[in-house]
């Protein structure tokens, strides 16, 4: 992102202006971690310690709201989602398999951004399409009947 | 005026005051339930469940731990069901958790495995993975494994509610709830001020102090070392407790014995340096009073205490006094003046100390003491640690013949002692600064005001005609108070003394376990006692303190003393 007028890069005024608005309100720290993941799509260690300072809060306690719900990401997203299925019927038929076999392919952690920003990775119950368990989805692409050896074939396509 | 009301428990009618729980109840008349989460006015919060009773009518099982009892209520605490919930609930936790109690730091008190087995569980019934988490050793201080952690949360409310620190907090939620640090980082890089309070009360061996028994062995068994231990005046009143003394139980003259039967060439007292630290201080303060310096001048003997305020009030590091603790002082003045004295290579020196404290051990971590020319104090040991060792040593205690510290600093005075109690540091230099400038010898030796376990004691008293105000804090929770007060200007002293811990040094992180308000009171009462039982109750009259400045110091506040005893502070990120 380029840089403003005053010299601060835009995300900073725009933290700014977000956080002057809910200034001395009580109660607000999750609309105002919504607010200002727009920015970038998540929330960078920056502008969680910049939102503790702000509300006069501990760091580790805006870090742990932040982390408690599923909507806040904490690391950049990366270009394609895959969204593993941990339902009921995929775990089942060997979703958990499935999943360990993405983020050994990938070398990250559920929740977790490729080194290379290719892929984040999302773990979510009930894809909706049991009957072809295992199931994951790639962006708008859903992916069933998985078994382990299929997968570096499929991420290979991105 | 509160109400009583009746109720029954198991059948047994009783009656208690209507704000009591239901757990006290049952304790009162000799019925104990179990729990786990549950910490008395710190964590009332009834997350575990293992602590739960059936009470009739009442569509579900009742933590006991938080719910008041209620006219007429009918309590089962034994019943099928109410016994089969808890017995679920341990299962349940103990089914991701480790299994290795045989090599765990905490065998032998842990309260995870006393409870399982006072409620009889003898097979886990649920086949899940074991808690695998990275294991936190950033830090001289503490060590976490969070796989050992229940999430009973004692610890996030000690550090939030008590010390308000706030270094830790819950973190995700579900299956992969966890005790983290913001951007889950190492302690180190977190706030923390090493303080320990959470070690104290963690049931489990999730959280322990960074242990050096090995470091001091190895140089026990090596023959080219010459090995020192100092103890602190506070773990003399606490350390029978580790060996099965009651609380309040003073041990000095066995704690000395036990030590020499553990091989240490030289047992010397920290009291002797807790003098040479009034002595300093004390000038420091009259220097700053008249003028030389900013006031109110802020005590520096709590590690914790220091870390706090680099942290948090940067802006007041030039009030805090620069002598550096008792602990650092006696390693400096160990590896310079007594390895000169007795021609000793202060290389082959090895200085230990056992300190109620975990603070300590980050403090004689810090690069910048080494003023003797090598770090001064090489290894520091807990009271619980301490313990260890004297168990370890094969030493039964019951049995040791009690012994006297090592000249020539084995001498310490009353004032030395009681600097192991919240208001000890100010009412031994209150003391020696009376009669220093006064010239006069002081009719009676106590300021009682300044004694207690309240967080925050005030005291108002003339010297040499001029009107002081001072004040004791103890808890860090309080220490904010009044640094907020200080900053706003709302507040305004002389004087302030500031430990870390709630209670002072007698409740220190390095201290036994659970160190509840009944067993601080009980430590506090034991140190005034140890204080009045002592022929010198002054700093300043302190024989080897006296010796030490005219062979080698030659004054407070001297060229000498001013490189080895004084120190520096950096403002910290948060
Ligand atoms: S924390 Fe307690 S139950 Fe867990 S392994 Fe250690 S001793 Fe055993
Ligand atoms: S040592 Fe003190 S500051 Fe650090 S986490 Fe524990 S209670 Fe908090
Ligand atoms: S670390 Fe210890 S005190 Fe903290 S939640 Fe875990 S078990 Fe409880
Ligand atoms: S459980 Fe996986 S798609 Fe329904
Ligand atoms: S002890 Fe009562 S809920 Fe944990």
């Amino acid at each position: 992102m380029g840089k403003c007028c005053c010299g601060n890069t835009c995300q900073d005024s725009r933290l700014t202006e977000i956080l002057e608005e809910y200034k001395g309100k009580e109660g607000v720290l999750i609309p105002v971690l919504q607010r200002a993941q727009e920015i970038k799509g998540y929330l960078p260690e920056k502008t969680i310690r910049a939102i503790a300072d702000f509300f006069n809060k501990p760091y580790s306690e805006v870090y742990g709201v932040a982390t408690f719900y599923a909507q806040f990401r904490l690391q950049p997203s990366g270009e394609n989602t895959i969204r593993v299925c941990a339902g009921t019927a995929c775990h089942v038929r060997g979703g958990k398999a499935i999943l360990d076999k993405v983020c050994s392919e990938l070398n990250i952690a559920p929740g977790g951004t490729s080194a290379d920003g290719k892929f984040s990775l999302e773990p979510v119950a009930c894809l909706g399409a049991c009957g072809l368990a295992p199931v994951m989805m790639i962006n708008d692409t859903t992916y069933g009947r998985l078994t382990p050896e299929k997968i570096p074939e499929i991420l290979a396509k991105y | 005026m509160t109400k009583n009301v009746n109720i029954t428990i198991n059948g047994q009618q009783l009656t208690v005051p209507e704000d009591t729980t239901i757990l006290d109840a049952a304790r009162q008349i000799g019925i104990d339930i179990p729990t786990l989460c549950h910490l008395k006015d710190t964590n009332e919060i009834g997350v575990c469940r293992v602590c739960v009773v059936e009470v009739k009518g009442a569509r579900n099982l009742i933590p006991s731990c938080i719910t008041k009892v209620t006219e007429g209520m009918e309590i089962l605490t034994n019943s099928p069901k109410a016994r089969e919930a808890r017995e679920m609930v341990m299962n349940l936790i103990l089914a991701t958790h480790p299994k290795d109690c045989l090599t765990c730091d905490r065998n032998s008190d842990c309260e995870l495995r006393t409870l399982a087995e006072k409620m009889g569980i003898r097979k886990v019934d649920f086949g899940a993975p074991v808690k695998d988490l990275p294991l936190d050793d950033s830090n001289p201080s503490i060590i976490r494994d969070q796989s050992k952690c229940i999430l009973c949360r004692r610890c996030v409310s000690v550090c939030n509610e008590v010390q308000k620190v706030s270094a830790i907090s819950m973190i995700n939620r579900g299956i992969s709830t966890t005790v983290g640090t913001a951007f889950d980082k190492g302690l180190e890089d977190s706030p923390c001020v090493f303080c320990g309070q959470c070690v104290n009360v963690c049931p489990t061996g999730a959280l322990t102090e960074r242990f050096q028994l090995r470091e001091v062995w190895e140089a026990l068994h090596d023959p080219e070392k010459h090995v020192v231990i100092q103890t602190a005046p506070a773990i003399r009143v606490s350390l029978g407790e580790e060996l099965g003394e009651e609380p309040g139980t003073i041990v000095t003259g066995k704690m000395v014995g036990a030590l020499r039967k553990v091989g240490f060439d030289k047992v010397f007292d920290t009291d002797f340096t807790a003098d040479l630290t009034i002595m300093e201080e004390g000038h420091e303060f009259l220097e700053r009073l008249n003028g030389n310096g900013k006031l109110p001048l802020l005590t520096s003997c709590s590690p914790g205490w220091i870390n706090y305020v680099e942290t948090f009030y940067p802006e007041f590091l030039d009030n805090v006094s620069s002598c550096k603790s008792p602990q650092q002082m006696f390693g400096a003045v160990i590896k310079t003046y007594y390895a000169k004295k007795f021609n000793i290579d202060p290389a082959t020196i090895f200085t230990v100390s056992a300190m109620p404290c975990t603070a300590k051990k980050y403090e004689a971590n810090r690069p910048e003491m080494n003023s003797s020319g090598y770090q001064d104090v090489d290894a520091v040991l807990t009271t619980r640690e301490l313990g260890m060792l004297i168990k370890e040593a094969g030493i039964d205690w019951a049995n040791v013949e009690e012994s006297q510290f090592d000249e020539p600093f084995g001498e310490g005075t009353g004032a030395g002692v009681i600097f192991g109690s919240s208001g000890g540091v100010m009412e031994a230099a209150l003391r020696t600064l009376s009669e220093v400038v006064t010239g006069k010898e002081l009719e009676s030796l106590d300021f009682k005001d300044v004694r207690g376990l309240d967080g925050i004691k005030e005291a108002e008293l003339t010297l040499g005609g001029q009107k002081l105000k001072v004040a004791v804090v103890n808890g860090l929770g309080n220490a904010k108070k009044v640094m907020e007060g200080l900053k706003a200007k709302e507040l305004d002293y002389h004087f302030v003394e500031i430990m870390a811990c709630p209670g002072g040094c007698i409740g220190g992180g390095g201290q036994p376990r659970l160190s509840t308000p009944e067993v601080k009171q009980k430590r506090m009462e034991a140190i005034y006692r140890a204080d009045l039982g002592l022929p010198r109750r002054k700093s300043h009259e302190n024989p080897a303190v006296q010796e030490l400045y005219k062979e080698f110091l030659e004054k407070p506040l001297g060229e000498k003393s001013h490189h080895l005893l004084h120190t520096g502070y950096t403002p910290k990120e948060k």
